[in-house]
């Protein structure tokens, strides 16, 4: 009754299907930011000023701090996968909770950061924020969507990444079948590549 | 051998981990996802006809007729969202290409099972979403579904619920691309090759790219009017510095594209009935696998032929001008192949046919008005007419839904093991040919002598066109809801069909039994041949080889 012939995608395993699946997923997830930087640019072009002004107000060192945690942990989340290659199980569940840790690290800073802008009564909708001229509204609008939705990135990459450590320690993703571990990696690689565009956006560009 | 009988059991029949409903809503099978499918989009579709009928009805006099303007504008929003996020958008490729599309191409199952069934919880969820904001107080969204700023951020309608369903219908429609194109790369048959593969195939696998590709914008967009709506983030609101014109950009880089995810599917239903019910090779088949890819590509360029008049460069407009243009050639090279197809064939008049060629006529005058549009001189006295209404309804319509119920009676015994009443069907295909015509082509004349769309009153001269169309509606609503009885009577308790090859095609759905196994083939077949290669065209020995 119950035998375990049937579904024929359980029995094959596609690696190529798999990767190629989540590299789809990936193009949706670059259009959907796309949306974003096709706001920036025009309101940039239309707001060079204001956009100067504004950009003045981040803390470029809390955004550089930031980027360098984020490259890191794409680092550690490689380092996770050639271990995993390599049958080093202990090793690989090892970096992926430095990975995880490391992602913490960022939305803590990604907290303080928000939280003093909060004090300041810069965020949408606030009466200091209308206040000032329409360009600095887009500005701080986009720059609280932008990072608002990179950050529910993160937060879902952790949970992703956490999952992927149950499956490692408990040998779902094993040496010789680590496509689960790779298709988050590929999608942390993601979250930190928007994070390199959104960085100079932001704090660089004055 | 005990293993093999189970094997061989229908798809309908098939007893795996759950029984009775589990045993359908927790299917991973391909052709029960297709059924799912099928049965609640027939259900919102009833609920979206519903809803065009009362609009109609109260356009039958100017004034007050039945309901009053809030009433009709929350109507008419319904029709539109319920009509394109819940029924034309996820259409064939949600119920036909889940179905056949393995079955096709020689596979067993898509590439991720378990995503397609998501994609189906998806789609209820946001169907449920989309009811519910009918339901709460504040009432239901009035904005068209358009979601145009910044009334969209003005009113105090529930239109957050609609946006979130129509985000969440998105990504059932992307989990449906991802699943097609992954499917149709790596699942092929031995020996099937890209041009080896069934028309239908290069359609669903050219509307795949499109949902993958222009969805995540219209996600992204809608997400960002309810921030804007919450949060007064100031994106799109003019008040706060906001661009509107940019929001209808954004909008429409997804919903041009969207129409092509509409009629696409349909085209490739058309281009598999065709050589069928001719007993001919299709004419020009490369031509017709590369016309879909080039809409699919040109189609999403277009994007800004609909704000012509809501402020653009000349050279803007003169460029989108072209491009529109440029469309219409890779369709117009589909109708002439088909037409070819049929040349000297020995046609044989079924239902199937019947409704493909009712697509190609309505898609044909669909398609030229459409082309008129693109003619800046002429789309500043079009635009926002009923022009558009009847232009839009010949090819989403007229187009995409018909060739949903072609498709629908073609596939009908294959899916269900039985048939329905050809007779009744044959009668009943006049009557929503018949109502779909008085229906929609009123709205061309009104709609060029200005009639605008949307509008809840209108001046007494248009009164005799508005009362055509309404009249149009009661023909063409019973005759449809008649298809729906006779289909869904059919499923139950028509005449059991047993043999494989019932219209005598030569894609692989008709050489497997009859309706399908739970694995659809005991053994993956080798192609060797072009999908509609008819070296007789005699139909009785088609059978028998079938057989």
């Amino acid at each position: 009754m119950s035998s375990s012939e049937h579904t024929v995608s359980h029995i094959h395993r596609d690696d190529i299907a798999s990767r190629m699946g989540m590299w789809l997923f990936l193009f949706t997830e670059l259009l959907l930011f796309g949306g974003m930087f096709i706001l920036y640019s025009v309101y940039r072009y239309n707001n060079p000023d204001a956009f100067h002004l504004a950009a003045k107000e981040l803390n470029t060192i809390i955004g550089t701090f930031n980027t360098a945690i984020l490259l890191t942990s794409s680092l550690t989340m490689a380092l996770s996968i050639t271990a995993i290659q390599r049958n080093n199980k202990s090793l690989s569940i090892f970096f992926q909770l430095i990975t995880v840790v490391l992602a913490l690290a960022f939305m803590v800073n990604k907290y303080f950061e928000w939280g003093a802008k909060f004090h300041h009564g810069i965020y949408p909708g606030s009466d200091t924020l209308l206040a000032k001229p329409s360009g600095e509204v887009l500005f701080f609008g986009l720059y609280y969507v932008m990072t608002g939705l990179h950050g529910l990135h993160v937060v879902i990459g952790v949970g992703l990444i956490l999952l992927m450590t149950y499956y490692t320690a408990k040998d779902v993703i094993t040496h010789d079948n680590y496509m689960k571990l790779e298709s988050a990696g590929l999608y942390w690689h993601l979250v930190d590549i928007i994070w390199i565009f959104l960085f100079p956006l932001f704090y660089l560009i004055t | 051998m005990s293993n093999k009988n189970h094997n061989e059991v229908s798809y309908l029949e098939y007893q795996g981990k759950h029984k009775g409903l589990l045993g359908w809503i927790l299917s991973t099978d391909h052709k029960r996802i297709g059924i799912l499918y099928l049965i609640s989009l027939m259900i919102f579709l009833t609920v979206g006809i519903t809803f065009g009928l009362l609009m109609r009805l109260e356009l039958l006099t100017p004034g007050k007729t039945i309901m009053d303007p809030q009433t009709y504008n929350a109507i008419f929003t319904l029709h539109g969202v319920i009509m394109i996020f819940l029924f034309v958008v996820p259409g064939l490729p949600a119920v036909f290409g889940n179905f056949f599309l393995p079955i096709l191409i020689g596979a067993k199952d898509v590439a991720f099972p378990k995503w397609n069934l998501t994609s189906w919880y998806l789609y209820v969820i946001g169907g449920l979403l989309a009811i519910i904001s009918i339901l709460l107080p504040g009432g239901p969204t009035d904005t068209g579904w358009t979601f145009y700023i910044p009334y969209s951020v003005r009113t105090g309608t529930n239109v957050t619920f609609a946006l979130f369903a129509a985000f969440i219908l998105g990504f059932s429609s992307i989990l449906t691309g991802l699943n097609f194109i992954t499917t149709v790369h790596r699942l092929r048959a031995p020996g099937m090759t890209w041009f080896k593969m069934p028309l239908s195939i290069w359609s669903f696998y050219s509307t795949a790219w499109i949902q993958i590709l222009a969805t995540p914008i219209i996600g992204i967009t809608l997400l960002l009017v309810a921030f804007e709506r919450f949060f007064k983030v100031g994106l799109f609101d003019p008040a706060l510095g906001g661009d509107p014109v940019l929001y209808q950009h954004l909008f429409w880089i997804y919903s041009h594209p969207a129409v092509y995810i509409m009629i696409l599917p349909a085209m490739g239903v058309v281009s598999e009935i065709i050589p069928v019910f001719a007993r001919r090779t299709i004419f020009g088949y490369n031509f017709i696998a590369m016309s879909s890819v080039a809409i699919a590509l040109f189609g999403s360029l277009v994007w800004a032929h609909h704000m012509f008049t809501a402020g653009m460069s000349d050279t803007s407009q003169l460029i989108f001008s072209l491009l529109t243009m440029i469309v219409a050639i890779p369709s117009a090279i589909k109708v002439f192949n088909w037409v070819a197809t049929l040349y000297k064939g020995s046609i044989d008049l079924q239902v199937p046919l019947l409704y493909v060629l009712a697509f190609i006529f309505q898609f044909t005058i669909g398609g030229l008005t459409g082309v008129m549009q693109g003619v800046l001189s002429i789309d500043i006295h079009v635009h926002d007419t009923s022009f558009i209404v009847a232009h839009f309804h010949y090819v989403m319509f007229g187009g995409t839904g018909f060739g949903f119920f072609a498709a629908l009676h073609y596939w009908f015994p294959k899916m269900f093991g039985r048939m329905y009443n050809k007779k009744l069907a044959e009668r009943t295909f006049w009557g929503v040919f018949v109502g779909f015509n008085v229906l929609y082509f009123p709205m061309f004349i009104m709609g060029w002598l200005g009639m605008p769309r949307r509008y809840y009153d209108y001046l007494p001269e248009y009164q005799i066109y508005h009362a055509i169309s309404t009249i149009g509606s009661w023909i063409l609503v019973p005759a449809i809801f008649l298809m729906f009885g006779y289909l869904v009577y059919s499923a139950f308790k028509g005449v059991k069909v047993t043999e494989k090859n019932t219209w005598g095609g030569e894609t692989l759905e008709w050489q497997i039994d009859t309706p399908p196994i739970h694995e659809n083939f005991i053994e993956i077949p080798t192609v060797t041949e072009k999908p509609y290669e008819y070296k007789s065209n005699d139909l009785v020995t088609q059978l028998s080889e079938a057989k």
